[in-house]
């Protein structure tokens, strides 16, 4: 069957081309994934290298003094005592969330094209992960008693307080950074086996072939490997919508204006998994064409989640109108104020309005479909959604300048040290995404020849 | 090498998905149950079309689940209880707005309970897999076999055990060619 004989976008799937393009068998696949790890590393690389760790070279220099002066060179005081860190720690959080997303929701509901797209985002989330966990690691001070969080009893035999959002959120994210790593080691397990039998160099057969376990591809194997990796994507399908409902917890189980309410959790998980889909377009979009994937992950794959863009969009977008009609509806003075301010008030009501802008208006425009397929628009897109939902963040978390009373209120300014953490933090991302991309194969292998049709024992037969 | 090696099996290679299949079933038929199937991805079927059992992967998880479960509810209520069950001497009894603790206050403690739960049935997943696999083991006799490394790109080949009760290579040999398998190769370890 030829490609121009169908539509790759066709509502009817039994209209639809395959999900690999351009008529690639099995052995073509396995080329063209591993050409990626297997060539001569490209002076681009290098370059982006380079700029890379001199960005991981700042975060590591802003950790440094940040340890050797304290959180006093943060433009955290009373009464905005959560800062840039907690704002960059739900952002990269949120970022990691469509990898699960991916990797087990869409796994459950038997959505075929994951398999394009899936390993990526799963490193994604690792990476995103990585990042998110410095925050909460360095914001505390006393970087060395960093094992406080841990459930152990101090010297007098005092437990920490299960009871605290805090100590749930570290419960959470240590969990689901585990188990993202373990799903991610098992997706590999078969195309790490790949990589071993195709390595020319020793050094690359023994890395690889140890990393592989000895896969030999045995039926017996795969049985409780299929099982095993169906159960993962059920165990993380629930896991990620408690992490960022925990995530969300640290916020709505204060009793403060703007924080205290029931919609927080539904609105983190939506944004995250929003955020996180527009992370993962804005890396695939030149990725894809970098590295001459584009039979593999093709338009339609793009094309999907986008669509998943806009519909977690729009649920932001009506969280944003929900939180504000209740607000108003609860006839609480101090929250109706503390909205209004938001939006228009000083000295942050712009960043509102930028928010507005690149979450809920801008994911609007994917309802055309001639944009949802347009690598430049879904790119330029992405990049709004980014950036809106940092500043989301930013926006919930400043609610803390306005306090109670107006003799309290105070004012927030990001200091150098502020910024520099968090494009810092950058650094480490795109550090770890280079190295994944240069050794790992980017695309789960033996998970797409699976849905190619010749891979179905009763292609061609007749029933 | 001088001294005898043990054969392991005969192996057999074969195109497509397809006539592994087909040749999975000719090889249960006729009644072997010491041969496996290597394929560069999971064939839909195959365990029936070998006839093999189901996996008890999924006990193991559920046990660990349990056990995560139980380390969860006893940690979060013991820590903060001043008696715990059976009169034990708890924790450090805590009163954090006045909000009950133990067994009364377990509410708050869900969503510890529930993390150490996902988390303990994920390393049953996952280490229970490997376990079951016999995994990590680095050296296979296949490994030997010339083409073997397709079984990871498009090659998909089946092997019949020598330790099969009804181990007859001119049999075997015979179904193989009835199966379509090229490159029929006796293995040792």
């Amino acid at each position: 069957m030829s490609d121009t004989a169908l539509d790759p976008f066709a509502d009817n799937p039994n209209k639809r081309t395959a999900l690999v393009q351009g008529g690639l068998n099995f052995g073509q696949v396995t080329e063209k994934v591993c050409s990626v790890i297997e060539g001569k590393t490209s002076k681009i690389w290098w370059m982006c290298l380079g700029v890379s760790l001199s960005l991981l070279s700042v975060l590591g220099i802003s950790i440094g003094y940040l340890i050797w002066e304290g959180v006093g060179i943060w433009g955290v005081n009373n009464p905005v005592g959560w800062g840039w860190a907690i704002v960059n720690f739900v952002f990269w959080v949120g970022i990691g969330h469509a990898g699960t997303l991916i990797s087990a929701i869409l796994f459950l509901l038997r959505q075929n094209w994951r398999t394009g797209v899936n390993r990526f985002a799963e490193a994604m989330t690792l990476m995103a992960v990585a990042c998110a966990g410095i925050f909460p690691g360095v914001h505390i001070g006393r970087v060395w008693a960093a094992y406080w969080m841990f459930p152990l009893p101090n010297q007098m035999g005092l437990w920490p307080n299960f009871r605290s959002p805090l100590l749930w959120d570290m419960f959470a994210v240590s969990t689901y950074a585990t188990v993202s790593l373990l799903f991610w080691y098992v997706g590999l397990i078969p195309d790490l086996a790949t990589a071993r039998d195709r390595a020319k160099s020793k050094i690359a057969k023994i890395a690889y072939g140890i990393c592989a376990l000895g896969w030999t591809g045995a039926n017996r194997h795969w049985q409780s490997y299929e099982r095993a990796y169906a159960t993962l994507a059920a165990l993380a399908t629930p896991l990620v919508l408690s992490v960022h409902t925990i995530v969300s917890f640290d916020f709505a189980v204060a009793n403060l204006p703007g924080w205290h309410t029931t919609i927080f959790p539904p609105y983190f998980v939506a944004g995250a998994v929003f955020s996180g889909f527009a992370m993962v377009i804005s890396l695939l979009v030149p990725i894809r064409k970098i590295f001459n994937l584009e039979e593999i992950i093709t338009v339609r794959h793009l094309e999907n989640m986008n669509k998943i863009i806009l519909a977690t969009g729009t649920m932001v977008g009506y969280a944003y109108g929900m939180e504000f009609f209740i607000a108003w509806y609860s006839g609480v003075e101090l929250e109706v104020f503390a909205f209004v301010n938001r939006a228009f008030g000083e000295p942050f009501g712009w960043a509102y309005w930028i928010m507005v802008t690149c979450n809920v208006i801008s994911p609007q425009l994917f309802w055309f479909k001639k944009i949802r397929t347009s690598l430049v628009a879904m790119f330029i897109i992405s990049i709004f959604v980014n950036i809106g939902m940092w500043f989301e963040r930013f926006v919930i978390t400043m609610t803390l300048h306005r306090d109670f009373m107006p003799s309290s209120w105070g004012e927030y300014h990001p200091t150098f040290w502020d910024v520099s953490i968090f494009v810092g933090s950058w650094g480490l991302f795109l550090t770890l995404l280079l190295l994944f991309l240069r050794f790992v194969p980017m695309v789960a292998i033996a998970e797409v020849k699976i849905v190619m049709p010749e891979a179905d024992p009763h292609h061609g037969e007749e029933h | 090498m001088a001294k005898e090696e043990k054969i392991h099996g005969i192996v057999s290679e074969f195109k497509t998905p397809k006539e592994i299949y087909h040749a999975a079933e000719t090889f249960r038929d006729a009644g072997f149950k010491k041969f496996e199937v290597y394929t560069p991805f999971p064939i839909h079927g195959m365990d029936e079309a070998m006839g093999l059992k189901a996996t008890i992967l999924p006990w193991i998880i559920l046990a660990c689940g349990i056990t995560g479960m139980t380390i969860g509810i006893c940690l979060s209520t013991w820590s903060s209880s001043e008696t715990w069950l059976f009169g034990i001497e708890g924790g450090y009894k805590m009163i954090i707005s006045g909000k009950p603790d133990s067994f009364e206050g377990i509410y708050e403690f869900i969503p510890v309970i529930f993390e150490t739960t996902i988390l303990l049935s994920a390393f049953g997943a996952v280490f229970g897999m490997i376990g079951l696999n016999g995994l990590p083991k680095l050296y296979h006799p296949l490994f030997t076999h010339d083409s073997f490394a397709k079984v990871s790109d498009d090659g998909f080949f089946l092997c019949v055990e020598s330790d099969d009760p009804l181990y007859n290579e001119a049999k075997i040999k015979e179904l193989f060619e009835k199966a379509g398998g090229e490159n029929v190769n006796q293995i040792t370890e």
